[in-house]
């Protein structure tokens, strides 16, 4: 049997975090087990992107209070690549443009990156090529678009594909989807949740962001969160999102009144 | 700028050695004495004394041009020493016989002439503050009729060939540097290549400034006879001093009927400290003449160093058909200052031009493109193409583009696109987020921008201009 604390993947303690003097963060606490989904929803402006771009270590975000342990290691201790290299990998909400460098090139370079980090074997353009071509089959992405510049040009649902797809070639331990779900239709959902399905297992772990509960009609979360000013208010099963979907977030407001006495 | 982006643009410059070698400089200042010296030295022909002074003379009546977006102090040209050459100034048969405290520097430099010959295959002729050391494989081009030597030993070897076409490409009164040049030059290479013949190997030569108050004007000559092709490289280093030196070079080439020149420059003089004291001014005039029907005329420039590059190596189209390209990567950090382009004169009729420039600007950098595309009457159908991007790396850099386009015949169609980016945070941390540090992010960057433009330098110096601007951006991440 397995050591429980060995199952625990990511565990974020009472995160405080702010950008140009804002505190945006106000007190996270979050545990993450191998082998989870968590959805983590909110309004506009709760959080929730920030807690994203806080985990992959984003430059214009600092930590003022706070832990996060990521597979017992200190991950704030650590610069944005070394948190990659160490298996955390982010979906962009806006994936980033960079002309001039191909997506061929771009992949395996960050593939061969995080392999050699690994200690697993580097590809040759040869090999990779091989080998990325089957993980696009999965997302049924045009083979055209390895020589195309890294997401310029490329539209909305190809840059979310995109994002997934690095993920299948990276297969980070925690995957964290910024708002992936959104500008795209509903077949590309369709296509980018059976890639998510696909690279879930027993071993890694996925946060998804979110602000609809379509994307986890396809998706199915084992805990939702809802994020509001900065924390977590709410925890609960899947059931939580079908119920903000019917009453909408006002209704944990009127929620959150009546505990406030209790709280406070 | 943030503390990722500072420290990825301050590099410390690998070529600011000074080597130990004896060198006879002549005393400070210009005059016609100085000049008489320089081709007494040179035990020089009367009318090469003649084209000097006359040079001279029309240098005296030109002022200063201050047209050009940079800013520097005035040059002080009594300053400056006109003529150092490295001693003893015996001749050389040899690589062997080079003093061997050069051939270090040029290890140093990343040169070593013996490997880099033999396995290369590439003659290097080394200009080592104003005088040409030595060029190998001399004799091996000799078999195919082909000269490849010092402009100095090609005046006194072949007199009758530089005095037909030098001053021809690049009049002495051209500018007000191409005049002092004239006046003054001292060394440089001189290539032939006879009636069609395709030089078998890369032509190289490597510059150096090696003296501190020393300036370098060296004159390369390149003709290319009918149906001959050559394709010519050039390197540039010098060392650290805290004081200016000026490098005012002149090339002309001239490509007769089916006649085809490639000449690539990859240019990293030293370039100034972070706060911008010392570093080369590097005031070039390169000028090509497609003088022949067919005849194709290409410039290919890599310029990551000196303090201020102000250069505009240009293509006259005179023959009908004739062809000229100039791609450009010019790339400038800390207080860098660049204006380069090019000029591309349309004469004859059918005749095409394609520019590509590609500048990068760091730190507090200034780059600047200047071009100017001109169909003259007779041109019928010539053709123009145009490409400037420009790319920003931080946020108190700048890049500037001054295109001129003057069409003077309606059947001529000419573009020009222009395109500015900039290297972020979100970029870098995009990459960081995928495992890549910013080193290798702005690596990939910036010569993914590049590479329209490294594609055509010969492999072996797309090879060094790839690693040397990747050196030049890239630093200790902490």
């Amino acid at each position: 049997m397995k050591n429980e604390n060995n199952q625990i993947l990511l565990d974020v303690q009472n995160l405080y975090a702010s950008t140009q003097d804002t505190e945006i963060l106000k007190g996270i606490n979050l545990t993450v087990k191998r082998g989870e989904i968590h959805a983590v929803m909110g309004l506009n402006g709760s959080g929730k992107s920030t807690f994203a771009k806080v985990l992959a270590g984003h430059p214009d975000y600092t930590v003022t209070q706070g832990k996060i342990q990521f597979e017992q290691q200190d991950l704030l201790a650590l610069p944005p690549e070394e948190r990659a290299q160490a298996g955390v990998f982010l979906a962009f909400q806006y994936p980033i443009e960079i002309p001039g460098v191909a997506n061929s090139q771009f992949l395996r370079l960050a593939y061969n990156t995080i392999q050699s980090k690994r200690g697993t074997d580097e590809l040759d353009p040869l090999e990779f090529d091989d080998f990325v071509r089957g993980k696009m089959k999965l997302l049924e992405m045009n083979p055209d678009f390895l020589d195309r510049s890294v997401n310029e040009g490329f539209s909305g649902g190809e840059k979310k594909r995109n994002e997934i797809l690095q993920m299948a070639l990276l297969e980070p331990k925690l995957g964290v989807l910024d708002e992936t779900d959104s500008g795209l239709d509903i077949d590309a959902l369709k296509i980018v949740a059976k890639g998510v399905n696909h690279l879930s297992t027993e071993q890694n772990a996925m946060i998804l962001i979110t602000h609809y509960q379509r994307l986890l009609d396809h998706i199915v979360p084992d805990y939702v969160h809802v994020m509001e000013a900065g924390r977590i208010i709410k925890t609960g099963g899947k059931e939580l999102a079908l119920e903000l979907e019917k009453h909408g977030y006002d209704w944990l407001h009127g929620d959150r009144q009546n505990n406030a006495g209790i709280s406070a | 700028m943030s503390a990722v982006l500072q420290n990825l643009v301050n590099q410390p410059y690998k070529h600011g050695f000074v080597t130990e070698i004896e060198s006879e400089i002549a005393p400070k200042g210009l005059n016609e004495d100085t000049i008489r010296l320089i081709s007494a030295k040179k035990n020089e022909p009367e009318w090469l004394l003649d084209f000097r002074l006359k040079a001279y003379q029309k240098w005296l009546s030109m002022s200063e041009p201050n047209w050009q977006n940079v800013h520097y102090q005035k040059i002080d040209f009594q300053a400056i020493s006109y003529y150092a050459a490295p001693k003893p100034k015996k001749k050389l048969a040899s690589m062997d016989e080079v003093d061997p405290e050069l051939l270090r520097t040029f290890e140093k430099l990343g040169v070593p002439m013996h490997e880099r010959a033999a396995l290369a295959g590439v003659a290097v002729d080394v200009v080592f503050d104003s005088v040409s050391v030595a060029t190998t494989y001399k004799e091996k081009l000799a078999e195919v009729g082909i000269i490849f030597c010092s402009i100095s030993e090609a005046v006194q070897k072949h007199p009758e060939l530089v005095r037909q076409y030098l001053g021809t490409v690049v009049p002495v009164g051209d500018n007000f540097f191409a005049a002092l040049n004239s006046a003054v030059f001292t060394d440089g290479s001189f290539c032939y290549i006879p009636r069609g013949v395709k030089c078998p190997m890369d032509l190289s030569t490597y510059f150096r400034i090696n003296t501190e108050g020393s300036g370098q004007f060296e004159r390369t000559l390149v003709i290319a006879e009918e149906g001959a092709s050559v394709s010519y490289l050039e390197g540039c280093t010098a060392p650290q001093f805290d004081t200016n030196q000026l490098h005012a070079a002149v090339v002309e080439l001239i490509a007769l009927d089916n006649a085809d020149i490639k000449y690539s420059t990859v240019q990293n003089w030293y370039a100034g400290d972070e706060n911008g004291v010392g570093g080369i001014y590097n005031f070039v005039t390169k000028r090509g003449l497609a003088k022949g029907v067919n005849s194709r005329i290409s410039w290919t420039q890599v310029e990551t160093g000196s303090a201020i590059t102000w250069k505009y190596p240009s293509c006259i189209l005179r023959g009908d058909n004739s062809v000229g390209e100039f791609y450009s990567v010019a790339l400038t950090n800390n207080l860098q200052q660049a204006d380069t382009g090019t000029k591309m004169i349309h004469l004859g009729k059918n005749t095409r031009s394609t520019i590509i420039s590609k500048g990068i600007s760091a730190g507090k950098s200034n780059s600047s493109y200047r071009g100017l595309v001109r169909i003259t009457p007779n041109a019928r159908n010539a053709r123009n193409f145009s490409q400037c991007d420009s790319m920003l790396v931080g946020d108190q850099c700048g890049a500037h583009t001054f295109p001129y386009i003057q069409v003077h015949n309606n059947s001529a169609k000419v573009e020009h696109e222009a395109s500015t980016s900039k290297i972020g945070e979100d970029q870098l941390f995009y990459f960081a987020q995928r495992g890549i540090d910013s080193e290798e992010a702005v690596s990939m960057i910036v010569n993914g921008f590049c590479k329209e433009v490294f594609q055509q330098l010969p492999m072996e110096f797309a090879v060094e201009a790839t690693k040397l601007l990747s050196f030049k951006l890239e630093g200790s991440v902490g």
